[in-house]
């Protein structure tokens, strides 16, 4: 259904050969540095991992191979699956497979006594595999547990750095898609969309009423809770629309950060939430983010104000958002993330008519899944290489 | 204005699914001496002479040939929104009526309902949120993807008020903007949201991922996107309207859907509104469709209103009326 294409943004590596080039470093797309491409100033871009972009947007274009190495003398690579429901996508399995020796979970199951030395890395898709203890044990030469998406809440790291094992993720290919996700939301429970979607194919429908209104995007607030990358992205979208752009973290950006995207520093969340008329949580989930915006938060909001959450259901103490959304509290909401996923169905957001709920497709784009599994690769094999890894994360 | 009359206008009526908004209310009175549709039939022989306004608000009330011979102090109709390809201007003009409508005021909401269903459609927004609340989820497919927008190509069709806006909020996804007008933009304007003029619409549609109409409906404009246009599109492009329905030839589209001529589509238009309720868009799991919110927001029509409210004043008091529609 989606499209799939041979793509090689990166070359098959022999491990433990001196001159090779270096597949981290050079994770500039060929074609992007070919053209010059200009690097705008920003923190998320010390290294451009942005493809070129041609008419189809953000799609990596192919690169020369060279010759496949025989498979059994590629790394190995754990995963859970190839398709199927919770399995890697077969074109991701492919791009996988011109790097690595794929070893499939059921495979290694099967198999455990000859394969479990082959394993270096796991590729974790969806949050699949789960790692435990149990696993970890069971890989002796594990080196790397090469995480698909930027969010690793899902992942011990304490437990997996004991066992001398590094973690990475993909913070590049997830910012432009998730923070698309994050306007799409804004700009869906603002206007109202999935209502007027429904109103306008119900059979019940005779006439549009003209009495029927949403609210404005242009010149309200927007208070982004959050200003990595992705929240830096939402940022220089929403000032587009004239949005006013306050925003809240742990640290402050620097003034020519600010000023290029026109946002405003609340040191306090509170005096961000009180002013919002949209509040957008774009943080990661930590013990210090989760249930970050609880009963106390909500009411901080306007009556008027709207929620949305890209970025981990517990960031959210959902069930004082229900509370908050039934006795109008707040607006309404807009979710691309809950706890857990799917609700169960009979969840009582689920009945509510002032959300938008979405299955987490932040990163649900062909290109994105392509990028992600990619910057996943190349982050597994410099760590196989002992080169600098582009985006490991560490325990606290 | 001590001891003055407030002047006479004519509306549909107040409240309901298509009347004048009750809270608008307040403001008007101030300003005029509201007649209802129903006070004027109930009392025309004094009314008649009196009305010299006609408020309308979401095409009523309706004017016609029988209206216009029974007001004979009728100066100006304003009309509320920007589009008016309802109204018979050469007939208005011949019975000395000025119009005037509120072009400015619904730019931004407009370009922002463009948006809104551009990511809607390219994401599969509707879809998804189908699948979050159905019962019958157990959990979400792994291989459930939609098509990004940054990055992507924008093509504008009709580059006024709205589709300039529509540019400026798509540059800030880094899409690549194309647009086709009858007159080119300078280069500032162009340069200021990175937007190519594409002299042919051809060449605008064959190069698209999103395909956006932002024009005007006229007799040129009618019809605009046909089978030749759509064929023309990529197959993996979507068309958004935000325009008129009848720019586009529905049937055509129908079937291009059907056959994946093109991708998608995202149409807060259609001809008529609402749709038959048997119509083949509506059955078409490719298309959104919204019911004419482009400018569905509290406060733009709040300012329509006040907008309606000085170009009546002012067409009153024999001044240059503000948005004026000229012939």
């Amino acid at each position: 259904m989606f499209m799939s294409k041979a793509f090689s943004l990166l070359k098959p590596v022999r491990l433990k050969m001196s001159g090779q080039s270096n597949e981290a470093d050079r994770f500039i797309h060929p074609a992007a540095a070919s053209r010059g491409q200009h690097c705008r100033r920003s923190v998320d871009c010390e290294r451009r991992y942005k493809t070129h972009r041609g008419s189809a947007g953000r799609r990596p274009t192919s690169a020369p191979q060279i010759k496949v190495m025989a498979e059994e003398e590629l790394p190995g690579v754990l995963i859970l699956d190839i398709g199927g429901t919770h399995g890697v996508l077969e074109n991701l399995a492919a791009l996988l497979k011109k790097h690595f020796h794929l070893i499939t979970m059921r495979e290694f199951l099967e198999n455990k006594k000859e394969l479990k030395k082959k394993i270096q890395s796991v590729f974790v898709f969806e949050c699949r595999p789960t790692i435990d203890r149990e696993l970890l044990e069971s890989l002796p030469n594990l080196k790397v547990i090469g995480n698909s998406g930027v969010g690793v809440d899902h992942l011990d790291l304490k437990m997996i750095s004991k066992f001398g094992v590094k973690v990475t993720n993909t913070p590049r290919a997830v910012a432009d898609p998730t923070a698309d996700i994050g306007m799409a939301l804004m700009l869906a429970s603002a206007r109202r969309l999935v209502e007027g979607c429904q109103i306008a194919v119900s059979p019940e429908t005779k006439h549009f009423a003209v009495d029927w209104l949403g609210v404005e995007l242009t010149g309200a607030t927007l208070g982004i809770i959050g200003m990595g990358s992705i929240g830096y992205k939402v940022a220089r979208r929403a000032t587009a629309f004239d949005m006013r752009i306050l925003y809240h973290n742990r640290n402050r950006r620097r003034k020519e950060e600010e000023e290029a995207v026109g946002a405003h520093y609340c040191e306090k969340m509170e005096d961000l939430l009180q002013q919002s008329d949209f509040v957008m949580l774009v943080v990661n989930l930590t013990p210090e983010t989760h249930k970050l915006i609880g009963k106390k938060e909500l009411e901080l909001m306007k009556p008027t104000a709207t929620l949305i959450n890209i970025s981990r259901g517990a960031v959210i103490d959902q069930d004082a958002l229900v509370e908050a959304l039934q006795n109008k509290v707040i607006r309404a909401a807009a979710l691309d993330v809950t706890y857990p996923e799917p609700l169960p169905r009979d969840h009582p957001l689920l009945k509510l008519n002032n959300i938008i709920i979405t299955p987490h497709i932040g990163t649900a784009t062909v290109q994105a899944l392509h990028m992600m599994a990619e910057e996943a690769i190349a982050n597994m094999l410099a760590v196989l290489n002992g080169q600098p890894i582009p985006s490991e994360v560490f325990p606290k | 204005m001590e001891g003055q009359e407030l002047p006479y206008v004519l509306i549909d009526c107040i409240g309901g699914k298509h009347g004048v908004y009750e809270d608008h209310v307040e403001f008007l009175e101030k300003h005029f001496h509201l007649v209802t549709m129903k006070e004027y039939l109930e009392n025309k022989k004094f009314l008649s002479k009196k009305i010299r306004a006609i408020y309308m608000w979401y095409h009523k009330p309706v004017i016609n040939e029988e209206l216009l011979q029974s007001l004979p102090n009728l100066k100006i109709v304003a009309n509320s929104g920007v589009g008016i390809d309802h109204l018979d201007l050469k007939l208005l003009s011949s019975y000395g009526v000025k119009v005037s409508n509120t072009p400015f005021v619904v730019s931004t909401d407009t370009a922002d309902l463009g948006m809104a269903l551009m990511l809607a459609s390219s994401r599969r927004l509707v879809e998804g949120y189908q699948m979050a609340v159905s019962p019958d989820t157990e959990y979400f497919p792994a291989d459930w993807v939609g098509a990004e927008v940054s990055g992507a190509t924008l093509g504008i069709v009709g580059m006024g008020n709205i589709g300039y806006k529509v540019a400026e909020r798509a540059k800030a996804f880094e899409m690549k903007i194309l647009y086709h007008n009858r007159n080119q933009r300078n280069k500032e304007e162009e340069s200021s949201v990175g937007a190519i003029y594409c002299k042919k619409i051809d060449d605008l549609l064959r190069q698209s991922d999103f395909v956006l109409l932002s024009v005007n409906l006229t007799p040129q404009t009618c019809r605009l996107i046909g089978k030749r246009e759509l064929e023309l599109m990529k197959p993996t492009a979507t068309l958004i309207n935000i325009s008129r329905g009848l720019v586009v030839d529905q049937d055509a589209l129908v079937e291009a859907l059907q056959n994946r001529v093109i991708k998608a589509a995202a149409l807060d238009v259609t001809y008529p509104e609402p749709l038959p309720r048997d119509h083949p868009l509506l059955q078409l799991r490719n298309v959104v469709i919204t019911p004419h919110i482009g400018s569905a927001t509290k406060k733009t029509r709040r300012l329509m209103m006040e907008n309606m409210t000085d170009s009546i004043e002012a067409g009153l008091a024999g001044l240059p009326v503000p948005n004026e529609v000229l012939l």
